[in-house]
């Protein structure tokens, strides 16, 4: 099942809607890399509400795509990880250190927002 | 009781039905929400390790009920290359599958009991339990 983009000014938008594949997430990964490009990201959301198991290739899938984000210019907010969802994943072992990350959507795009702001007055 | 199941394991759509599968039965036995969740990534891994490793196998799931305590038995099998070292590969970050390496033993702390019997050439099958609190 293919995760839908949105572009909203400088910020790709990628919200999980169902349960994803390893292969999913891949193609996630893939399309995101060029979406980047296409349109000349700043910033990537990734909107992992409706996900009821994040497990260590997705974790590790997720990483990937803000990782090679950065790479490219585009800070990445990961946001709606679940109550339950987290607590698996600290049991589990798994981290996503480095990447920020988010209560949900609102909270994302107010994180971003502000981290603009930041930016603008460096430069 | 809801009835036991089992799911071919044999392409990568096959774990997010065992996930799913497992998260359902839990469901129905009462388990909470976070206690589905945490079955259910248990059973990500395993299925997920199927795959890699062995290519296909299954993952059986049934309920349990022993002197008034009730769970889920999952059993996930394979007849795949086997473990070699299984000390090795119940420690944490050790991975020969280019993985992060906490699948084996991140499993294990997802649930109240866990049994790996691993031969090589003839298999693996990993057994894990979860009881009503």
């Amino acid at each position: 099942m293919a995760v839908p983009i949105l572009k909203q000014g400088n910020t790709l938008i990628a919200s999980i809607q169902a349960a994803l594949s390893d292969r999913d997430l891949l193609d996630l990964k893939d399309q995101l890399g060029e979406r980047i490009g296409q349109v000349r990201a700043r910033e990537v959301i990734i909107d992992l509400t409706a996900l009821d198991v994040l497990d260590s290739f997705a974790t590790r899938t997720i990483r990937g795509i803000a990782y090679t984000a950065k790479l490219r210019g585009a800070e990445t907010v990961v946001v709606g990880i679940q109550p339950e969802v987290a607590f698996a994943m600290v049991q589990l072992g798994l981290s996503l250190d480095g990447i920020a990350t988010a209560l949900d959507l609102e909270e994302g795009l107010a994180y971003l927002r502000a981290r603009g702001g930041n930016r603008a007055i460096r430069l | 009781m809801p009835s036991d199941s089992e799911v071919p394991i044999e392409h990568e759509h096959d774990v997010v039905v065992a996930r799913q599968k497992g998260r359902q039965l839990a469901a129905a036995l009462g388990f909470s929400t976070t206690d589905q969740t945490l079955l259910a990534t248990a059973i990500s891994e395993l299925a997920r390790n199927i795959i890699r490793y062995a290519g296909h196998g299954r993952v059986q799931l049934r309920c349990l009920e022993t002197s008034g305590r009730r769970g889920v038995l999952i059993v996930a099998s394979d007849e795949g290359p086997g473990i070699p070292n299984l000390d090795l590969a119940m420690r944490d970050g050790y991975s020969t599958g280019n993985s992060l390496g906490v699948g084996l033993p991140g499993a294990r702390r997802l649930v109240d009991e866990f049994e790996i019997t691993s031969t090589p050439g003839v298999g693996t099958t990993v057994t894990l339990r979860k009881w009503l609190p």
